[in-house]
């Protein structure tokens, strides 16, 4: 076991944990619009054709049900692809695919044959993309029996989860956020660092509260953490959710029994998206008698995302109000 | 009566009788599944292939079972029969049991049999043509020499799934046959109306593919002389072709079907073109069957799918606990 580890961004991280699995599986492929000499629309297969060839890093026309349709297919006869969504608003022309087809084979075969499909896709806002390529989508995903979500939100995290999704035997929806593939951290080099699906990770201990969250915003609840704990003297445990099916609800449960106090946040629509579904279980838990003020939600804006910057910016949790979120609860306010 | 307009098959009369024992499962199974419906003994939803015998058996008659793939529709009862289904698995699925296909969990939308290369049945008319073409790819990156039949009804030529993936499979020479099975309508809605071509098999040349049309898709040997040319030019490695056959469905497009849409006396028209008294006098005018062999045959049939309904009824309904179970793979 190498204990290396190397500062890199998430763009690096994609690259070396599919990297590594195509090396480890002949069976692992990736395709999509532009994967090939272009090296990804957001440069996540960079110098990947040069290693692998234009078999296994494949380049498609830009047909997103045929690109879906095709890597389910793979799946259940052997392969295992890897599919570059690029922008997570255009998975909505894979859902047929993915919600009819992917995530119900197996059930409704009675549960002869798996597939082993992993769709990476480019989530959130912060580029200046507006409204139809800037969605987080997961909720749609979560809602469906039969697939697995994951939304990792540093780099580590994100070379261990991609690894784990390849390896896994069912359709996963792997959320990568497009304003943080430049994001650096410090990740380990072994090829065998595949981390668990289905576990949350502490990434900040504290007891008087808990602040629940997931992909692009636990930078930045992370920093508001620790600058109302240096501020105001406020101990902040942070749950990074990084699996959002199959849900860590022990993790979370714990957590709020501890502190009595909880906060979620996601960078997603605040009506219908996935933290509603996390306050909704903590409400119906026995962590209800821990609580001692209310379960508070902060999230992105009901509004399509808009194209004008400061108009953006003030549609999605800012490190600023995670703050005031977190004091409100606090002060019981 | 029309007759068999096909010259003499060069195919064994082996060959031939098994087909004819295929079309005549598919009938007796369907027509035997309409009165178990009838008569309230099948919980949900089923779409049958009376009428279309044929038109599945010649196709998949041709290509090479246990090694080469389908991929079914929702009318998939004949698809599965013909690629040799388990009778008793299948009616029992069709019933909701614990002994069916799926468990009970798919019924007769769902029908798969993965070991003997039926990828499956789909409620989602175009579902099973992004399947098609990756299962397809599999075997070109694998260079394995399978060849995937993908099955689809008429009304599917008008998803855009039908453009994305044709393109695709052309592009990447991929080894699939399209096969539209072009029963004249989409429920009501009769074909004509809603393409505004002639056939859907023309529009195999947007994508740079060859078009193959079937025109009596009720003549078991046009269907299997054509398919036999296909399977050849696709196992070749020359990339995908889309076939079109004309058949009709005798029945409703489902149980709750009024019928409303099209007279009694078209309907007795296509039952004069019957694909199964066609080869049947096909098989005793050329002296390749004795009556008498025929009969043993139909009879064999009947009592296969007797059986079948034995076995299903006879079987246990799923425990509750098993609907939870299958969801993911360990």
């Amino acid at each position: 076991m190498e204990n290396n580890t190397k500062l890199m961004s998430v763009r690096d991280a994609i690259i070396m944990a599919m990297s590594e699995e195509m090396r480890r599986d002949e069976n692992v492929f990736l395709m999509g619009e532009d994967v090939g000499i272009f090296g990804g629309d957001f440069g996540t297969s960079v110098g990947m054709l040069e290693e692998f060839g234009k078999e296994r890093v494949r380049d498609t026309p830009i047909s997103e049900n045929a690109i879906s349709g095709a890597a389910i297919g793979a799946a259940m006869t052997g392969m295992r692809p890897i599919v570059d969504v690029t922008f997570m608003d255009f998975i909505v022309y894979m859902m047929d695919n993915i919600v009819n087809q992917a995530a119900k084979t197996r059930y409704m075969y009675g549960g002869k044959g798996q597939i082993p499909v992993v769709f990476r896709a480019a989530a959130g806002g912060g580029v200046g993309s507006a409204a139809q390529h800037s969605q987080s989508l997961e909720a749609w995903f979560t809602h469906i029996p039969g697939l697995k979500v994951i939304a990792p939100g540093t780099p580590a995290d994100v070379k261990g989860l991609l690894k784990a999704a390849v390896r896994d035997n069912n359709p996963v929806i792997f959320l990568e956020y497009k304003a943080q593939y430049n994001m650096k951290g410090e990740v380990p080099l072994d090829p065998e660092f595949v981390l668990p699906i289905g576990k949350a990770d502490i990434k900040k201990e504290g007891k008087d509260v808990t602040v629940i969250t997931y992909g692009r915003m636990l930078e930045r609840v992370i920093q508001a953490a620790n600058e109302v704990e240096e501020a105001e003297g406020v101990s902040v445990e942070v749950v990074d959710l990084r699996t959002l099916a199959p849900l860590d609800k022990e993790a979370v449960l714990e957590s709020v029994k501890k502190t009595g106090k909880v906060l979620l946040v996601n960078d997603a629509h605040k009506t219908g998206g996935f933290i509603g579904e996390v306050a909704a279980m903590i409400a119906e838990s026995d962590a209800f008698d821990y609580l001692d003020g209310r379960i508070l939600r902060l999230a992105g804006e009901d509004v399509p995302i808009p194209y004008n910057q400061t108009l953006e910016t003030a549609m999605i949790p800012s490190v600023a109000r995670i703050k005031k979120y977190i004091l409100k609860l606090v002060n019981n306010r | 009566m029309a007759k068999t307009k096909s010259k003499k098959s060069e195919l064994t009369k082996e060959k031939m009788l098994h087909m004819h024992r295929l079309m005549l499962d598919i009938r007796n199974f369907d027509n035997k599944v309409n009165r178990l419906v009838k008569k309230g003994k099948i919980p949900g939803m089923t779409h049958f292939s009376v009428g279309e015998e044929a038109a599945n058996v010649g196709a998949i008659g041709a290509i090479r079972k246990g090694f080469d793939m389908i991929t079914s529709n929702h009318r998939g009862h004949g698809q599965s029969i013909a690629l040799e289904i388990d009778l008793n698995g299948m009616m029992a699925e069709i019933m909701g049991k614990a002994t069916g296909t799926c468990k009970g969990k798919g019924g007769s939308m769902h029908i798969a049999d993965l070991d003997g290369g039926n990828l499956g049945a789909n409620g989602i008319v175009g579902g099973g043509m992004g399947m098609a073409i990756g299962a397809a790819l599999t075997q070109k990156m694998k260079k394995t020499g399978k060849i995937i039949l993908c099955c689809f009804g008429d009304g599917a030529v008008n998803e855009g799934t039908f453009h994305e993936t044709l393109n695709m499979a052309s592009i990447w020479k991929l080894p699939v046959i399209f096969y539209s099975i072009n029963n004249m309508y989409g429920i009501s809605t009769p074909i004509k109306s809603v393409i505004n071509i002639d056939y859907n098999y023309q529009r195999a040349s947007a994508y740079g593919v060859p078009g193959h049309f079937i025109e009596d898709g009720n003549d078991l040997l046009a269907v299997y002389n054509k398919f036999e040319e296909v399977v050849q030019y696709v196992r070749d490695g020359n990339g995908p072709v889309l076939v079109e056959a004309i058949t009709y469905r005798w029945l409703g497009h489902s149980t709750s079907d009024p019928g409303k849409y099209r007279t009694k006396e078209e309907v007795d028209e296509w039952k004069k073109k019957d694909p199964i008294e066609r080869f049947k006098g096909y098989l005793i005018e050329n002296k390749i069957a004795t009556a008498s062999e025929i009969e043993a045959i139909e009879k064999a049939s009947e009592d296969a799918v007797e059986e079948s309904v034995k076995f299903a009824l006879s079987s246990p309904e799923p425990t509750l606990e098993s609907a939870f179970e299958d969801i993911f793979a360990d």
